[in-house]
């Protein structure tokens, strides 16, 4: 298996995973495949997959423990990228298709809705994560600081979770959110288990 | 099932009206599960005959009446009418039906009534929604007698012509075109008159979100989110339509505004 992992087109082809479900979005929205409320399935799609990928990228450390594959380390930063790149999408469509990018109804409504201040408050986090993903940034910052400050995504995952729950907790649906609790809540003790 | 254009001032909406799928699969009915596509899914489980509604209460007829009796109690009319939910969201709806205020009169008020108690189907066997505890079932909804009485409320049997589909609110429901759409309760089995103001679902649920007038109104923001714009379903321009402006009472203020004159709108929401 880590010779899989470490063979030179395994990078190429996780990028190709992590962007299938970007691609398969643009392609319901060109051909009417988002239903009778294209913009709430639009949005709702791409928080779905941050959620997944925010999951992923928590279990990649819990994983390579467990299995002994080394080589799932290489991955661990570009699905955490691909992660900040469907929030930022997410946090992007929420913003245009629904406020139209009007700061003051985007401020008054971050304001109006504890879930989406929640939302807002985990992606701006991603944030630092993402402007130091690069070598260059590892190298600079050193690595202890460096891996100190990611340690955020631990923080970021719950969060996450809680914007997902709030929302879903206006009409009681909470059997997903609950899903997604025990898989973020199992990764990070996982980690606790371990040290 | 036919309807002839509707007489009734405001009743035929010059708007284009939302398609026919999308009418038929976006849907807010709990009963059938809370999220939008599950009713469509899952309404084939209702039975919409043989079908009664229990009309009682404070009327001095008070009787149950058959679905077919009721099919033939007066002239269908088609109304195409603006449906705005809480949520947001609106659509442009072709309904068949007839003035509630013509069953309420065969029922004879007496001085008494001064609300209507709407009560829809609670059959855990054919409404798989029923299992969850999102609201307290039965559904229950109500109206001020005025406000049913008035030419513009809708009791609905179809709509494009068609007969209702379950997951709108077969056989026969309720539309109040100037109110969120949680009031036009569907699958109605009862309807009394009363003196008291009953108690909606909703009202009872969240009291502090979802008052008993729920006249739709852009000045006044649910407590999570603006009613300032909507989303209209199903536009042209698809993912980049621009949300439209709210309307005072969806658009229907001439007709409906006197209903509430010297209320205040921001109290009584």
């Amino acid at each position: 298996m880590n010779r899989w992992l470490l063979h030179p087109l395994a990078k190429p082809v996780v990028w190709l995973l992590l962007g299938l479900p970007a691609a398969s979005l643009v392609w319901a929205a060109l051909y009417g495949g988002l239903g009778p409320n294209p913009a709430e399935a639009l949005i709702r799609s791409l928080g779905d997959w941050t959620l997944r990928g925010l999951c992923l990228t928590l279990a990649i450390t819990p994983l390579r423990q467990l299995t002994g594959w080394s080589g799932l380390a290489r991955f661990r930063r570009n699905v955490g990228v691909a992660t900040f790149v469907y929030a930022t999408l997410h946090w992007s469509a929420y913003a245009w298709l629904d406020m139209e990018w009007a700061l003051d109804a985007l401020l008054k409504d971050i304001g109006k809705r504890p879930f989406i201040l929640v939302g807002t408050a985990a992606w701006l986090a991603l944030l630092p994560l993402a402007a130091t993903s690069f070598n260059a940034a590892v190298r600079w910052m050193g690595g202890r600081a460096w891996r100190d400050l990611h340690k955020l995504t631990y923080v970021i995952g719950p969060v996450a979770l809680l914007h997902f729950w709030w929302m879903r907790a206006g009409k009681n649906n909470l059997l997903e959110p609950a899903i997604y609790a025990l898989v973020i809540g199992g990764l990070l003790a996982a980690r606790r288990w371990r040290a | 099932l036919p309807g002839a254009r509707s007489n009734v001032a405001g009743a035929m909406l010059m708007e284009q009206a939302t398609a026919y799928a999308d009418v038929t699969s976006y849907n807010n009915f709990y009963e059938f599960g809370t999220d939008k596509s599950d009713p469509a899914r899952t309404a084939g489980s209702l039975k919409p005959r043989p079908w009664t509604v229990m009309v009682d209460g404070e009327v001095r007829q008070p009787r149950r009446f058959d679905l077919d009796e009721l099919l033939k109690l007066a002239p269908m009319e088609e109304r195409v009418y603006r449906l705005r939910c809480v949520e947001g969201w609106s659509m442009v709806i072709p309904w068949v039906g007839w003035s509630l205020a013509e069953l309420l009169k065969k029922v004879e008020p007496t001085g008494n009534a001064k609300f209507v108690e709407f009560t829809t189907l609670a059959d855990r066997a054919q409404m798989p929604g029923l299992r969850s505890g999102v609201l307290d079932w039965p559904y229950r909804e109500g109206l001020r007698l005025d406000e049913a009485m008035h030419p513009l409320t809708l009791l609905a049997f179809g709509l494009y012509g068609e007969v209702l589909p379950n997951q709108n609110g077969a056989p026969l429901r309720l539309v109040v075109p100037w109110k969120y759409g949680f009031k036009s309760a569907k699958s109605i089995v009862r309807i009394r008159l009363v003196e008291k103001q009953p108690l909606s679902s909703w009202e009872q649920a969240a009291p502090q979100e979802y008052g008993f007038y729920s006249n739709v109104n852009p000045q006044v923001d649910h407590p999570r989110w603006s009613q300032a714009s909507e989303r209209r379903i199903g536009e042209a321009q698809g993912l980049f339509a621009k949300k439209r402006p709210t309307l005072m009472f969806n658009g229907y203020e001439a007709q409906v505004g006197q209903l509430y004159a010297g209320l205040d709108l921001r109290k009584h929401y």
